[in-house]
């Protein structure tokens, strides 16, 4: 009774976690892809204004040692970021997905091998596995985003194998297989609707982690390479002014928390509402 | 009745492995079941009963023992030959909120069975399907509607309806009314007598409820510790129990107007089997485990 009163009310007013984080993923995505609209300078132009000014109504987050505008730089910058880090969510997801499908419904033999690997990967930090990726791949924006990708796939495998497994266990996929439907089937049409709710919970928290990967390939110099204006490549740039000119650090780097917050609340409420405990009542 | 039976099961055994100790949850069980009749097995929690059902359906492989099918030896045929074979025979499960999936409309969950015997027009299967739920005496135009939306009677007649899709021989219900209500328990159960009735069907049904299974079976056999230990029509069995733990059961079940003498329940010491142990005829096909190392 409690639990209905509950959901109603959550139903009619959002939390304001979420609230706080879906206006701000809002903000940010909006202001990456309309950023040709709204920034005032071409990003790349240099001497659009004095070198390293502090921030004023001009230049709203100031200009770096070359002189270019820093608010078009990290407005655009944004296109980069998002952009690396939705590519690579949704093909580590995609990866490590079937993996974790093809784990759970093949056999205890393929099961075992294919845990024990994805148990060995995952107990490295997937900003290692990136980074490593990299340096054998060679830099570069292409590079980073497989890079990262990659480094996804082993906590999505791990994921998607533990709520397929606890699908598989249920009577009702237990009916199905008495009914000899085969295990494609299976999965595509019993499996697949119960768990990808959950699947897009883990795609917006793995995205802000990709966000960071990004910004720190970038930032070491492996990823998005210096002219272009990636948050993480910013910060590089402006590391040796960080006295003369802490702006140059400041902007980027609140971008980067804050979408990483945005993106953190939304997929942190999101697990809460789609949590195993609190199904059942569909 | 005296053609060969639709399932049998002979010496089967299957223990389970968990945290570094073995469970024996069969201890050589041997049964048959005959063409339309409905064999009850009756036992307590953890008696073996459900391990049964699952290996007479495919669920489970047995660790040893043999398990024939209409006359066919199956448990050494190939996976896939095994899997053809066991299609006839479908399964029930306890609880009809776990044993749907929340995420499918009934109609199509209940139509999987009938696309996965080789019917590919989905027209073809829904008119199939809406006579089953009619079958099953539900609405035919439920079949769009989601799980959430029915009560557990409901619930379990759609279960019914799923079992019956790919035309089974042999149905295993498992505690198929323990989670419902009692005056849902005996609509369930006479749905369950009426369509043996209606069509080639022979039941295993597991229960823990004595009253149950007598409303429903033609013989019982009664289960403890992973072995049968009495088995029998059901009359014998009620009039006439014969090993202590079947005494035991039927004791256990209460009774409207049991005068209170003030007598005490008897303990009485349950006599542990050895595989060496042999069944005893007490007339008319009512067998009884008995001892070797006699009382």
């Amino acid at each position: 009774m409690t639990s209905t009163i509950q959901t109603s009310v959550q139903r009619r007013h959002l939390p304001f976690s979420v609230a706080l984080g879906l206006g701000l993923a809002i903000v940010i995505i909006m202001a990456s892809l309309l950023s040709p609209y709204l920034m005032p300078f071409d990003p790349m132009r240099m001497a659009a204004g004095p070198r390293l000014t502090a921030p004023s109504m001009k230049y709203l987050f100031g200009t770096d040692e070359f002189g270019r505008d820093l608010f078009s730089r990290v407005l655009i910058g944004g296109r980069l970021s998002l952009g690396i880090g939705i590519t690579a969510v949704v093909s580590g997801l995609l990866v490590g997905g079937l993996v974790g499908l093809f784990a759970a419904f093949s056999g205890r033999t393929i099961e075992t091998v294919l845990l024990r690997l994805i148990d060995v990967l995952y107990s490295f930090p997937d900003t290692l596995i990136a980074l490593a990726l990299v340096a054998f791949l060679g830099p570069g924006i292409g590079n980073a985003t497989l890079a990262i990708a990659i480094s996804l796939v082993p906590f999505y495998a791990r994921v998607t194998y533990g709520l397929a497994a606890a699908e598989r266990a249920k009577p009702y996929i237990e009916a199905a297989r008495l009914a000899r439907i085969r295990s494609g089937r299976l999965v595509r049409v019993h499996v697949m609707p119960n768990i990808t709710q959950s699947l897009i919970v883990m795609g917006t928290l793995g995205f802000s982690s990709a966000i960071l990967s990004a910004s720190g390939l970038s930032f070491l110099g492996l990823g998005v390479q210096p002219p272009s204006p990636e948050w993480g490549a910013i910060l590089a740039a402006g590391r040796n002014y960080i006295t003369k000119a802490p702006w140059i650090l400041i902007f980027p780097g609140l971008a980067i928390c804050l979408t990483v917050l945005s993106f953190n609340l939304i997929g942190d409420s999101l697990r809460d509402i789609v949590d195993p405990r609190r199904k059942g009542r569909s | 009745m005296t053609s060969k039976p639709l399932l049998r099961v002979e010496g089967l055994r299957k223990s389970f492995s968990a945290n570094r100790h073995t469970v024996h949850a069969l201890n050589g069980v041997s049964l048959a079941l005959e063409q339309g009749e409905t064999l009850g097995i009756i036992g307590e929690s953890g008696s073996g009963k459900s391990t049964l059902g699952r290996i007479a359906v495919g669920l489970e492989t047995p660790t040893a023992g043999e398990l024939h099918v209409e006359g066919m030896r199956i448990d050494t045929m190939s996976p896939r030959l095994r899997r053809d074979k066991l299609r006839r025979c479908q399964m029930i499960f306890q609880d009809p909120y776990s044993s749907l999936n929340p995420r499918l409309p009934v109609g199509r969950q209940i139509g999987e069975g009938l696309f996965a015997r080789g019917e590919s027009d989905w027209r073809a299967i829904d008119a199939t399907v809406a006579d089953l739920l009619d079958r099953v005496g539900l609405k035919r135009e439920f079949a769009k509607r989601y799980p959430h939306e029915f009560s557990g009677g409901q619930r379990q007649r759609i279960a019914i309806a799923r079992a019956l899709a790919p035309d089974p021989h042999i149905v295993v219900a498992d505690e198929p009314v323990s989670a419902l209500d009692v005056s849902i328990q005996a609509q369930i159960l006479d749905l369950l007598a009426e369509l043996k009735k209606q069509g080639d069907l022979s039941y295993i049904f597991i229960s823990h409820d004595m009253a149950v299974v007598a409303r429903l079976c033609d013989r019982v056999a009664v289960m403890h510790r992973g072995r049968i230990v009495e088995c029998g029509s059901v009359s014998a069995i009620i009039e006439n129990p014969q090993h202590p733990y079947t005494r035991n059961l039927l004791d256990a079940v209460p009774r409207f107007g049991r005068r209170r003498t003030g007598q005490k329940p008897v303990v009485v010491r349950l006599p542990l089997h050895n595989d060496g142990d042999c069944f005893i005829d007490v007339g008319e096909g009512h067998v009884v485990l008995q001892s070797a190392s006699s009382e």
